[in-house]
C-alpha cells in the first residue's frame, strides 16, 4: 500500500470529507496560516472558499461557541486549535456548552464537533507552549476523546470524528507529523472505542496513545533483544475506553506499565491503571501498576531540561525491567 | 451606524400583532405567577432555581413576536418568558419546573436549561453570556446553507461584563452574520447594580467599535421593542449584519427566587414601585384600550383562559411520573 506521513494523512481526510459532506467545514485560527498547523491543510483554501475554511481572529471561546451554534443549525463543523494550551480559553464553551447540550436538554440537541487539537511541544517552547491535556477533558461527561498514533488512524479517526453525531476531542501530536505509513487513498473510518495490539507480547503489557506508542515500540523493539517481550496495547481513544482489550492483555501477562505523554497526577495514566486496579484481573497481577508520564511540573524551557521531562524509550525500557524486577 | 436613542410610540404594528403579544405577555406573567407561589414555602413544590421574568415580559414577547418559526433563539438562566414568547408549550416547561420526565428537557435541564426544538428554542444557558457565541454559530450556518433564517440571542446586562460578548460582537460583524444581539437591561447584576459592574452603564454602544448598530429602547414598551426588532429581523435576513439592542427593563423579584428581596437592602421600595408603575402589560392594556382594539371584556376573557391552561399545566406537571433511576445515565451521548 502507498506511503504517506501523518500530517499528509490528516490533509487528506480533510480534503476528502469537507469535499464529501456538505456540512462540514473548517473553522479556527491560523487554519489558513502557512505555516501554524503543519502542511495539514494545505490546498483546502484554494479548494474550498473561504466560506468552508474560515480563518478566525484569536477569539478562542467564541469560536467554540460558533462551532456549536453552526452544529445546531445542522451543519459539522470542525474546530481547530494550532495548540492545545489556547484550548484553556474556551474551556467554558467546551465543558458547560458543547459538553451538556445533549443531556441537559434531555437528549433533544446533538451536538456534531470535532474539536481538532493539537500538542505542539519541545524546542525549548516552555510551559505556555507545550500542554497535553488529554486527561483535563477525559474527565468531563459528554465528550468523546481520540488520539491517533498512525497515519493510518490519523486519517481514519478523524473522518470517524467528523461522522459522529456528538462531540469529539481529536487530539494529534505535531511529534508525529512526519512519520510514514500505509494509508489508503479512499474514504475510510477507524471506529471510535476501539484499541489496537501494536506488538504482541507475554512478559509485560505497556498501554500508551498518541505519540508514545511509537515510543513504546522502540522500547518493545530493543527489549526483544533481551529477550523480553512486550505487548503494547494502543488505546487510540480515550473515552469511551477499550476497556475489554485493556483487560484482556493484562490478564495474559500479569503486568502494566502505562505510558502518558500528559501528567501524572489524575492522568489518563491514573485512569487506565484504576481501571485495571478495579477489575477482577487486579488479582492476577504479578507486580505492582507502574505509570511512565510527565512529572507534575510545568514544561521547562531549556533542552537540557526538556530531555528529563518527555517519557520515552529509555524510560520505558527502565519501568518494564523494574516491573521484572531485572 | 452610531446608536440612538428611541422614544417614540409605535403606532404602526399590525393589531392583530398587538393583541396576540398582549396574550403572550399575560401567559408569562400568569405563568410566572403561578410559578411564584409555587415556589413560597411552606410547600416549596418547586425546587430548580427559577429566575423570574415578571416585569421583563415586553423584551422576550416583542423579539421573538419579530420572529418566524424557523428562526432560532438562545436564552439565559431567565429563560421561561422566552420559551413561552417563541411559541413553547407551559405544560412541558411547568413539567420541566417540577423536573419531571415529561418536562421539555426531561427533567434534565430544570428551570435554567430549557429548549424546544420544534419552537427554534435551540437552548438557554446558565453561564452569563454563554450562548452569544452559540447564536452568532447558528446565524453563521444560515448564511453557509443560504437561509434566510435569522438567530436571536438573549442575555442580561451582566452578559456586558463578560469578554465573550465582545469576541462574538466582533465575529458576527466580520461574517456579518445574521445574528441579533438583544441585552435585557434589567438594572441589576445578581446583586449589583449595573453602574457597579460597568465603566460605561450605555451598553447599546458597546457595539458600536465592532461596526454594529446599537440601539437603546424602553424595554416595557412591547410595541417599541417589535418595531426595533422587526428592523433588526429584516435587515440581518437580507444580509446587513448584526444588531444589538438594549432593551431598558426592570425585574420585579429578586435575582432569584418568588422574593421582591426589598428587605435584602439591595434596592428601594421607591426603586420598584416606579417600574411596576410602568408595568408593560398595563401599559400596553391602556394603548389597546385607548385605541379600541380590545375591550376590557376580551382582556378579562383572556387572562381567564390563560389562567385556566396554566391550572392545567400545574396538575399535569403534578401527575407527571419523575425520570426513572435509569433515566440518569442517558443521553450524555446521541445513539444512533
Amino acid at each position: 500500500m502507498r506511503k504517506i506521513t501523518y500530517a499528509e494523512a490528516i490533509n487528506e481526510a480533510l480534503h476528502q470529507i469537507i469535499a464529501k459532506d456538505t456540512r462540514a467545514f473548517l473553522i479556527g485560527q491560523g487554519v489558513t496560516s502557512p505555516w501554524y498547523v503543519g502542511s495539514t491543510t494545505i490546498g483546502l483554501i484554494d479548494r474550498f472558499g473561504s466560506k468552508r475554511i474560515i480563518d478566525t481572529p484569536t477569539s478562542e471561546n467564541a469560536i467554540t461557541g460558533v462551532a456549536l451554534g453552526a452544529a445546531l443549525a445542522g451543519m459539522h463543523p470542525i474546530m481547530c486549535y494550532p495548540r492545545m494550551d489556547f484550548m484553556h480559553y474556551a474551556m467554558d464553551q467546551i465543558a458547560n456548552h458543547i459538553a451538556n447540550w445533549h443531556y441537559m436538554f434531555g437528549g433533544q440537541l446533538s451536538v456534531p464537533v470535532t474539536i481538532w487539537s493539537i500538542i505542539n511541544r519541545g524546542g525549548e517552547q516552555a510551559a505556555q507552549h507545550s500542554q497535553a491535556l488529554q486527561a483535563i477533558f477525559m474527565h468531563i461527561p459528554g465528550l468523546k476523546i481520540v488520539v491517533p498514533s498512525t497515519p493510518y488512524d490519523a486519517k481514519g479517526l478523524l473522518v470517524a470524528s467528523i461522522e459522529e453525531d456528538n462531540p469529539v476531542i481529536y487530539i494529534d501530536d505535531r511529534w508525529l507529523y512526519q512519520h510514514e505509513g500505509e494509508v489508503p487513498e479512499e474514504l475510510y473510518s477507524v471506529p471510535i472505542g476501539k484499541g489496537i495490539i501494536r506488538r504482541e507480547g507475554e512478559d509485560v503489557t505497556v498501554v500508551a496513545t498518541s505519540y508514545m506508542v511509537y515510543e513504546a515500540i522502540m522500547a518493545s523493539e530493543s527489549l526483544d533483544k533481551e529477550g523480553v517481550y512486550v505487548e503494547v496495547v494502543d488505546l487510540r481513544s480515550l473515552k469511551p475506553l477499550d476497556e475489554n482489550l485493556l483487560l484482556t492483555s493484562v490478564k495474559k501477562t500479569g503486568r502494566l506499565v502505562v505510558v502518558d505523554g500528559g501528567w501524572k497526577t489524575c492522568g489518563v495514566a491514573a485512569e487506565v491503571s484504576a481501571r485495571v486496579a478495579e477489575s477482577d484481573i487486579f488479582r492476577s497481577l504479578r507486580a505492582p501498576i507502574i505509570r511512565v508520564s510527565l512529572p507534575d511540573t510545568p514544561a521547562p524551557a531549556s533542552s537540557a531540561l526538556e530531555k528529563a521531562y518527555y517519557p520515552n524509550a529509555e524510560k520505558i525500557i527502565s519501568a518494564v525491567k523494574k516491573i521484572l524486577e531485572m | 451606524m452610531n446608536g440612538k436613542e428611541q422614544s417614540s410610540l409605535a403606532l404602526d404594528v399590525p393589531t392583530d400583532v398587538l393583541r396576540k403579544m398582549y396574550a403572550t405577555m399575560v401567559k408569562i406573567r400568569v405563568f410566572e405567577e403561578k410559578v411564584a407561589e409555587l415556589l413560597l414555602p411552606p410547600k416549596k413544590e418547586l425546587i430548580t432555581p427559577c429566575h423570574l421574568y415578571i416585569g421583563q415580559e415586553a423584551v422576550a414577547t416583542g423579539v421573538c413576536s419579530a420572529l418566524k418559526k424557523d428562526d432560532y433563539a438562545f436564552s439565559t438562566h431567565r429563560s421561561h418568558g422566552h420559551f413561552i414568547a417563541k411559541g413553547g408549550n407551559i405544560r412541558t416547561l411547568m413539567a420541566e419546573l417540577y423536573c419531571k420526565k415529561t418536562g421539555c428537557s426531561k427533567g434534565k435541564g430544570g428551570s435554567m436549561h430549557v429548549a424546544s426544538s420544534e419552537i427554534g428554542l435551540l437552548g438557554s444557558s446558565a453561564i452569563v453570556g454563554g450562548t452569544i457565541p452559540i447564536a452568532v454559530g447558528a446565524a453563521l450556518a444560515f448564511s453557509m446553507q443560504q437561509k434566510d433564517a435569522v438567530s436571536v440571542v438573549f442575555f442580561g446586562d451582566g452578559a456586558a461584563s463578560e469578554g465573550i460578548f465582545y469576541e462574538s460582537l466582533n465575529f458576527a460583524s466580520l461574517k456579518k452574520a445574521p445574528v441579533i444581539f438583544v441585552c435585557e437591561n434589567n438594572l441589576y447584576c445578581t446583586h449589583l447594580p449595573v453602574s457597579a459592574c460597568l465603566a460605561d452603564t450605555n451598553i447599546y454602544k458597546k457595539s458600536e467599535s465592532f461596526g454594529i448598530p446599537g440601539i437603546r429602547v424602553d424595554g416595557n414598551n412591547v410595541m417599541e421593542v417589535y418595531k426595533v426588532a422587526k428592523t433588526a429581523v429584516e435587515d440581518a435576513r437580507c444580509g446587513k449584519g448584526p444588531t444589538l439592542i438594549e432593551c431598558m427593563t426592570y425585574r420585579w423579584r429578586g435575582h432569584v427566587g418568588p422574593y421582591d428581596d426589598l428587605d435584602k437592602g439591595l434596592r428601594s421600595k421607591e426603586e420598584l414601585d416606579y417600574w411596576m408603575n410602568r408595568c408593560p402589560i398595563k401599559m400596553l392594556e391602556r394603548f389597546l384600550l385607548e385605541h379600541d382594539i380590545m375591550s376590557k371584556l376580551e382582556m378579562d376573557q383572556i387572562r381567564k383562559t390563560i389562567s385556566e391552561e396554566v391550572e392545567e399545566a400545574v396538575n399535569f406537571a403534578r401527575e407527571s411520573p419523575y425520570p426513572d433511576e435509569n433515566d440518569l445515565l442517558h443521553d450524555v451521548f446521541k445513539t444512533r
